[in-house]
């Protein structure tokens, strides 16, 4: 433990490899940083040396205009400091990855964000053992559940069939989320074009050229309203309630996060359809996970960290929280 | 309970109340007896199980999961049902059941004490998470989804294409699952014969005065006192004592019910004498200590007598009145009340005004401690059940302010779970301490709730459970209708109804109201 403490620092801003003066998802810019997925939260803009994988680049690049970086494969790695980096599948966005660093016979995992759950828009967790398991706790309460998702995207088309004169609109973060709706909607066989708000183009046109196939997307603001009846638009969360979604017919608002678990949250957020469709591990998953890997020593670096560590005390796993900053609750849940 | 679970939930996503009646009216449609009536009984807070408490569900989540998580768990859900509901472990690959609303209701009246935990336990085993939801809300009571009874009674209405007044009258006379209301409505039986019967009548509610002309000629000028509508029933040999909206509170007031003795159904304003007002009536403050209780001391009823205050008389003997003007019942009733016990029952005054500026200094001037502002009541009016426009108006006096310092502010509970919605704000003592004088919630906008919100968690000193502490930098204006001597808070004061009437970004902390001034406005 001491010796691990020695060599991997939790700071405010990242975690910090000593030996090797690399950060892993740093919120400021550093030196050298290993970037573990595109979400604005863990991928920040303006660092010298950067590692991913080449859709994590691929996506900082169309979100900073820079596609700099070293690019590493799952499974692949690399050396730096003495210390044996490599990534290894996530499964919670497409490009996602999960860090793991040997060093002097010591292996720590950090997961970055994760989930279990089947995802047809990228690669799923990788399970990879583990001494130090440093891991995220978005929903690390027993309250979050999630469904399955078939369940989810039912409502949408049972709401359809209700009122065929309305359109649903989903609020969906546009990095991962919209997409992997998109695909479930198409699996569900939903054959219809599906109409996008401005903002989830690029990303989407992104996850298509790197062979995620979404069928038709068309945008919102080419389309005449009476069109849009009986149609599903995808829309960043913050939309939702914007001046924007005047231009649809009779919107029906539902929202795809995990915190649609709870009823004040959707409610809050004038949601009429709660679409409980997490990228993140639900409680099942984060506490199933740690029983399988049981690692020595359990990490928790962001969310309801008291819940999870509350979980290792009673089962007596060795467990500590790190304070980080910038990783607030945000619309990518 | 899964139809109606989903009903429940439908609601509570639903903003629109067309959507909301048209949800409720083809649930009752499609669901068969006694299920509808237990629901409708459930949507409108009319059924209630004594033996099952909020901390009776939270004690049982406590044998099936760890209470640290679960106390974390309910701080960030904002609700102890939604809260059990959600982490009841569900056992792996079990038949999920679906009992009926009625097998829930009888499992749940069968309950005492000490064997409610485990009917509950194995009622939440049987469930899926939306019915758990559900059937918690059903048994703790308060399903706020947004339907007030009115609402719930519309919809029976619509359902079954009735009137709302014999659905509002009929309501309240017959007990869930109202069997005989639906066999009424649906079809088209005989209606209850109810006449004799200490049944509630819906009460008739006035609109705030905005300035409209009214010509004086027309109507009555009444004092709107400070208390609780009641409406008393003494019919076949009963009495009942009826709350605004609709509740028997007998048991509260054996005083009052003990001395209505003659056939009729009076409305009026309860209140209690105070000591300090020379036997006159009290405030309202006095009254709350009268309020809720299912027993009443000797010792309490001494102290605190409750009265009625008299003005309107919907059944006169057997007569029903309320189709008559209302200068007619007037008369009815200036014959009704002296024959009544004095002690308990007394005539609200018709005050005599000439014109609306004598009536605007009148309102203005009205600082009696039961004074609430003026009523103007049409004299041609019938008794209408409801609030029907052009009848009755209030119009009260204006509101007192004062300038408070935020001190604490708390979480608020269900859409306001993430938001630090409740603050406790203080003055200034003459040694310069702030004190606690009250707390409000609300009054302020939602763009102001964020901005609130954002300053709160900007300015945390120290955090205390969901409560916390924050800089004494922030002005608050808080509107109250009156302050009262109260050991609730620190100061000795309380306000009643205080909410927050502005920011004021613009105002240094050390020039906030002191104590001293506050003291000054007690009525």
């Amino acid at each position: 433990m001491a010796k691990a403490k020695h060599w991997i620092e939790p700071h405010p801003q990242g975690i910090y490899v000593r030996p090797a003066d690399v950060w892993i998802d740093p919120s400021t810019p550093k030196q050298r940083a290993v970037v573990t997925h595109g979400h604005a939260d863990h991928a920040r803009g303006g660092h010298g040396d950067v590692w991913a994988t080449p859709e994590t680049l691929a996506i900082m690049g169309l979100r900073y205009g820079t596609e700099a970086g070293t690019a590493i494969s799952y499974g692949e790695g690399f050396e730096q400091g003495g210390v044996r980096f490599s990534l290894h599948s996530a499964g919670h966005v497409l490009g996602s990855a999960q860090v793991l660093m040997e060093y002097q016979r010591e292996r720590v995992v950090v997961t970055g964000d994760y989930k279990r759950r089947p995802d047809p828009t990228c690669a799923p967790f990788a399970l990879v053992p583990c001494d130090i398991f440093i891991t995220e706790a978005t929903f690390g309460l027993p309250v979050f559940r999630h469904p399955p998702i078939a369940g989810e995207i039912a409502k949408i088309f049972s709401r359809l069939e209700a009122e065929p004169d309305s359109s649903i609109l989903i609020g969906a973060y546009a990095l991962g989320k919209a997409q992997r709706v998109i695909a479930e909607l198409r699996r569900a066989g939903w054959n219809q074009p599906i109409y996008l708000h401005g903002a989830q183009v690029r990303m989407c046109e992104l996850y298509e050229e790197l062979g995620v196939s979404l069928g038709e997307l068309r945008l919102v603001m080419d389309t005449p309203k009476e069109d849009m009846r009986g149609q599903i638009i995808i829309a960043p969360p913050s939309a939702l309630t914007d001046k924007w979604s005047r231009r649809l017919p009779n919107p029906v608002t539902a929202m795809a996060s995990g915190w649609m678990r709870v009823r004040g949250r959707a409610r809050q957020r004038g949601v009429e359809i709660p679409l409980v469709i997490s990228d993140h591990a639900d409680w099942d998953e984060l506490t199933g996970t740690i029983r399988e890997l049981a690692p020595k020593e359990t990490w928790i670096t962001h969310g309801s960290e008291d819940g999870l560590l509350r979980w290792c005390e009673l089962h007596q796993i060795r467990a500590r929280a790190l304070a980080m900053v910038g990783r607030e609750e945000g619309d990518d849940g | 309970m899964r139809r109606f679970a989903a009903l429940i939930d439908s609601l509570i996503y639903t903003r629109s109340r067309n959507a909301k009646l048209a949800a409720i009216a083809s649930y009752l449609r499609e669901t068969p007896d006694p299920d509808r009536g237990w629901a409708l009984a459930a949507l409108t807070d009319s059924i209630d199980f004594p033996a099952v408490k909020s901390a009776t569900i939270r004690n049982l989540a406590g044998t099936r999961i760890d209470p640290e998580l679960f106390r974390l768990s309910r701080h960030h859900v904002g609700d102890t049902a939604e809260t059990v509901a959600l982490v009841w472990p569900e056992a792996e690959g079990r038949v999920q059941g679906d009992p009926s609303i009625d097998e829930v209701v009888q499992a749940l009246s069968a309950a005492n004490r000490a064997t409610t935990p485990d009917i509950v336990a194995s009622l939440l085993d049987s469930m899926d998470s939306n019915s758990r939801y559900a059937m918690l809300k059903l048994a703790v009571g308060g399903m706020r989804v947004g339907v007030s009874a009115r609402l719930a009674k519309t919809a029976f209405a619509q359902a079954f294409d009735v009137a709302l007044d014999d659905v509002e009258e009929l309501w309240h006379a017959l007990d869930p699952p109202y069997d005989k209301l639906f066999a009424w409505a649906e079809q088209g039986g005989e209606r209850p014969d109810l006449s004799a019967t200490p049944f509630f009548r819906p009460f008739m509610l006035s609109h705030p005065f905005e300035g409209n002309h009214l010509d004086l000629d027309q109507y009555a000028v009444e004092w709107k006192w400070d208390g609780i509508r009641v409406q008393a029933v003494h019919l076949g040999g009963e009495t009942r004592l009826y709350s605004r909206g609709g509740d028997d509170i007998s048991a509260s007031f054996p005083d009052i019910v003990e001395s209505f003795d003659r056939d009729g159904v009076i409305d009026g304003e309860l209140l209690v004498r105070g000591t300090d007002q020379g036997g006159e009536a009290a405030s309202f403050n006095a009254l709350q200590k009268r309020l809720g209780r299912k027993t009443v001391s000797k010792k309490m009823r001494q102290e605190f007598p409750a009265f009625v205050r008299v003005y309107d008389l919907l059944m006169d003997g057997d007569a029903d009145l309320r189709l008559s003007p209302w200068h007619e019942r007037r008369q009815r009733l200036e014959s009704f009340v002296p024959k009544l016990h004095p002690d308990h029952f007394d005539l609200s005054a018709v005050v005599n005004v000439d014109d609306f500026a004598a009536l605007e200094a009148m309102r203005a001037g009205a600082r009696d401690a039961a004074i609430e502002g003026v009523m103007l009541k049409r004299r041609e009016s019938p008794y209408l059940a409801g609030r029907v426009t052009g009848h009755w108006y209030k119009w009260k006096r204006d509101p007192l302010n004062a300038d408070c310092v935020m001190m604490y502010a708390q979480r608020g509970n269900g859409r306001r779970a993430s938001f630090y919605s409740d603050y406790t704000f203080g003055c200034w003592t003459d040694d310069g301490e702030l004190l606690p004088v009250g707390k409000a919630y609300s009054g302020f906008t939602d763009e102001e709730l964020k901005w609130l919100d954002r300053f709160v968690r900007q300015n945390t000193l120290n955090r205390f459970g969901p409560v916390r502490e924050v800089k004494k930098s922030l002005v608050l204006e808080v509107a109250f209708d009156s302050i009262h001597e109260s050991g609730r808070h620190k100061s000795g004061l309380a306000m009643r109804f205080p909410r927050i009437h502005r920011i004021r970004k613009d105002k240094p902390a050390e020039e906030a109201d002191r104590i001293v001034t506050l003291r000054s406005m007690i009525s």
